[in-house]
């Protein structure tokens, strides 16, 4: 192993945060030193110099050096957090942007809860919405403090004070001070209430280019993810875990892994068997060598293809009512012209291109873990369950995480409590143990985005207008049985269904039920959650009944969203940059979908050529979207090429299937994802907006795979009932 | 058992198993943790290193088989192609979550060294190797082309 080593990145943080009290507490920071591989901040490099600093809350400290951290409670896993947390704080701070860096928070719910989730985590595209008030108001409180600070030290008022890129300023910039001047004098002064917040049309930073804080550690190999931990004295484990969901170890035998050398010991967990050993060629050796026997007796056994079945079954039966306008039964029965279509969506794997990992160092009375950790709060709690010890004992070092897509957010923490345990069943003895999965290990490890079975009807009436639409979901809850399953509501867990329950366009007859099934298969929401398929099915279908009406697929839809103007424009948007009206040689195609989610509002127009072979090329997408306030427009539009390509991926080709309960894929080879030779032009118009910011990590992903689908029917006259639209077989 | 290569234009000599694949000796014996493992069957290229200037998946290349050549990791980059492409991954603001991104500029820079103007294609052909399920994409083919003019004599 290398002398690599990784310092405590936390300690010192942790033992003033404890000493600073409560949000708004004012405290002298104390000084940290930065050295050889301890990288705890990320963006502009920290001073190596100890500095006594001014830390008006939670989420900001500023140094005697003049550097400004920005502490974030969200995990930046690509989407841009750090960047944009970091940007409202400095916006109201009139900070020097070449002076900010960010820092992850510590696990603490008290300070750092997500206002959505009531805890610490991330996700549901909410990191902006969460920050919006609370860290414009940081970043502005603190300000005012620094000005009060000037104010006092040269004696005059502090209306004629002005803040300049970190710089405050007295008449006619005469006199002038960095902050870093003045944070001895402002950590002595009170924090103000309130705060008057930034007239919009003055923001610096919010609406431009502001140039993301982990781009160069991420372009030159020095950014710091999980994988890359390393502690004196640290062993590296991995777990072989049952070929089928709800199998147990019978027996195993360990003679011939324990043989290989560098293997340290091998432990039997709840999850399976761990090699524990100096390095992970060791610990994978050790690995294939196990011999195990399973217990399958309680294992799901079943094939995908029979669980499709039974959901194709179901859909015919009565579910639960998610939504219910009218008489949607009857209207249809009455309809001068039907339509009706069934969808089938597979299992999905988030397949991040880090796999799963985390350190654990575990003590009799502590346990301290460093991750790409999204969801704080849980994990602490599971981790202290598993542990045995109390929720306070359990500190997190939260790290980049080498993407997620939802994956690293999962309510029973299934990396972290493997980590704990092993590191318990090694002897708690304070040696740090890094856990690493495969690729194999992420692609049969469950968690995956459900199966979902889509039957739809709507009705026509004689003037081509909708009256009746019926829509059935079939598939498994991704909260039922986990902390969350609060969220499910008279039956009907709001995941399943949202994107179809809230279809937007104006019917007179809806009703959308939901038949919610069991398997052994464990499933997790996988980004924009369910309008990964409800988006599909719904604008897919609507686009077959527009075609029914003898309507063109763009104005068919533009009718039906009077009451929806936001939707409404994002969709004429796209149209307009698209040239919607404009024809397409033969073997090209254009289609058009739109969607919400996490209260953005995306329209994408795709164009295809297909070849006489059938082969599918997306050629370009155009992405309309309104996201309120867009506080960093390269962000958002990297979201959406991203959202486009990563959706686009699965409606092509992803797939986990299950063959007797035994998962039929590997690795990249058979989960295939988009690669750059398929990655259509994309391009990115934002709706200009001052509503407060909305989402941009997930939205993108929703309309891409309708509107390709839409594409290929204008270009074939076929549609896609059964995604991905290419199954792949290992070879 | 130990080997000896050149590892960013300096002689390592390396103890360890000679079947242990290259990037882990990187990784945790020469302490490099900027190649990144993502798949370990050479299907995704985060692994990607430059043997004798060539692009190679770290991941499937036994340690033995680099005895006396020439390894190239990110952390040794320096001609102005490879510190090209680097600037021009910062300024058209290519990564998202990064951890693929080591991969794709080794890959990006092994092209530019044998192709200062690369087509589509050749990008295609040259990055189909490496995934990002991030899909910036869009961003590597246009950071390959802007290295490629910022070093046109």
């Amino acid at each position: 192993m290398s002398n690599n080593t990784l310092a405590n990145p936390r300690a010192t943080r942790r033992d003033f945060l404890k000493s600073a009290g409560s949000i708004g507490a004012v405290a002298l920071t104390i000084g940290f030193e930065l050295g050889g591989a301890t990288r705890r901040a990320f963006g502009a490099p920290a001073s190596p110099v100890a500095a006594a600093g001014f830390t008006p809350n939670a989420f900001l400290r500023i140094g005697s050096d003049s550097s400004v951290t920005v502490i974030a409670k969200h995990v930046e896993m690509g989407q841009g957090a750090y960047t944009g947390i970091a940007t409202i704080v400095a916006e109201e701070l009139d900070a020097d942007w070449k002076q900010v860096r960010v820092e992850s928070a510590p696990a603490d719910a008290k300070r750092y809860a997500n206002f959505v989730f009531g805890m610490q985590g991330t996700g549901g595209s909410s990191a902006m919405a969460n920050s919006w008030n609370q860290l414009r108001e940081a970043g502005g409180k603190a300000r005012a403090v620094l000005l009060a600070a000037a104010a006092k030290e040269w004696k005059v008022p502090v209306a004629e004070l002005t803040v300049e890129q970190g710089t405050v300023y007295h008449a006619g910039k005469k006199r002038r001070a960095a902050f870093g001047a003045l944070v001895a004098t402002a950590a002595t002064l009170p924090i103000p209430e309130t705060v008057q917040l930034k007239d919009p049309k003055d923001f610096k930073l919010i609406g431009h280019q502001v140039p993301r804080v982990d781009a160069a550690a991420k372009s030159d190999g020095t950014a710091q993810f999980t994988i890359d931990v390393v502690l004196p004295g640290m062993l590296v484990a991995l777990l072989k875990r049952p070929p089928l969901f709800g199998a147990t170890v019978k027996s195993f035998d360990a003679a011939a892994a324990g043989a290989v050398p560098g293997v340290v010991k091998v432990v039997q967990v709840p999850r399976g068997i761990a090699v524990v050993a100096k390095s992970f060629w060791a610990a994978k050796q050790g690995r294939d060598a196990l011999k195990i026997e399973w217990d399958d007796s309680k294992a799901e056994k079943r094939s995908s293809a029979a669980l499709m079945d039974e959901y194709r079954r179901l859909a015919d039966q009565p579910g639960l009512p998610a939504r219910k306008e009218g008489d949607a039964v009857q209207a249809i029965k009455d309809a001068k012209r039907k339509v009706s279509a069934s969808y089938e969506f597979p299992y999905l794997a988030h397949a991040p291109m880090e796999p799963l990992d985390a350190v654990v160092k575990l003590s009799a009375n502590s346990c301290e873990i460093w991750a790409g950790d999204q969801f704080q709060t849980v994990d602490q709690a599971n981790a202290a369950h598993t542990a045995g010890l109390d929720p306070q004992q359990v500190s997190i070092h939260t790290l980049y995480a080498g993407g997620s897509f939802g994956r690293r957010a999962n309510p029973g923490s299934d990396y972290i409590v493997e980590a704990v345990s092993i590191a318990k069943a090694f002897g708690a003895d304070g040696t740090p143990i890094k856990l690493q999965w495969t690729r194999e290990d992420d692609i049969h490890g469950g968690l995956y985005r459900p199966m979902y079975f889509h039957k739809l009807e709507a009705g026509l009436n004689a003037e081509g207008q909708l009256t009746g639409w019926r829509h059935v979901i079939v598939g498994q809850s991704i909260v039922a049985g986990t902390p969350f399953a609060g969220l499910i509501k008279d039956g009907i867990d709001g995941t399943s269904v949202e994107g179809a329950a809230n279809i937007p366009y104006a019917i007179p007859n809806v009703a959308v039920d939901l038949s919610t099934t069991q398997t052994g298969v464990p499933v997790l929401w996988w980004r924009v959650v369910g309008s990964s398929h409800t988006a599909f099915a719904v604008e897919a279908f609507i686009d077959e009944v527009a075609h029914a009406a003898g309507q063109d697929g763009f104005t068919f839809r533009r009718n039906l969203l009077d009451q929806h103007p936001r939707m409404k424009a994002v969709l004429e948007l796209a149209a307009e940059k698209a040239g919607w009206s404009t024809p397409l040689p033969p073997g090209k195609g254009r289609g058009i979908a739109v969607a919400e989610a996490f209260k953005t509002f995306v329209a994408q127009v795709a164009e295809v050529s297909v070849d006489k072979d059938g082969q599918v090329k997306v050629d370009r997408v155009v992405c309309a979207l309104d996201c309120g306030t867009p506080i960093n427009p390269d962000i958002i539009a990297a979201q959406m090429e991203g959202g486009i390509g990563f959706g686009l991926g699965a409606i092509l080709y992803g797939a986990i299937t299950l063959k007797d309960g035994r998962i039929e894929q590997d690795n990249f080879n058979a989960y295939r994802v988009l690669r750059i030779n398929e990655m259509p032009k994309v391009e990115v118009h934002i709706v200009p907006s001052a509503e407060p910011p909305t989402g941009v990590g997930e939205p993108g992903v929703a309309p891409v795979g309708p509107a390709v689908a839409n594409a290929i029917f204008a270009a074939t006259g076929k549609r896609h009932y059964v995604l991905p639209f290419t199954r792949v077989s290992a070879s | 058992m130990s080997t000896s290569f050149v590892l960013n234009g300096k002689p390592a000599t390396l103890d360890a198993d000679p079947k242990m694949p290259l990037l882990w000796a990187i990784r945790e014996v020469a302490g490099l943790p900027g190649t990144k493992f993502g798949c370990g069957m050479a299907l995704c290229g985060a692994c990607t290193v430059h043997l004798d200037g060539k692009a190679t998946r770290s991941c499937v290349t036994p340690l033995s088989s680099v005895a006396g050549r020439n390894v190239t990791t990110i952390e040794g980059l320096a001609t102005a192609r490879a510190k090209a492409v680097q600037a021009a991954w910062i300024k058209l603001q290519v990564p998202q979550c990064g951890y693929c991104q080591s991969g794709q500029i080794m890959s990006a820079t092994a092209l530019l060294e044998t192709n200062s103007a690369p087509s589509d294609a050749d990008i295609d052909s040259a990055m189909s190797g490496n995934i990002c399920r991030c899909a910036t994409y869009s961003r590597i083919r246009a950071a390959i082309h802007a290295a490629a003019d910022s070093v046109k004599v």
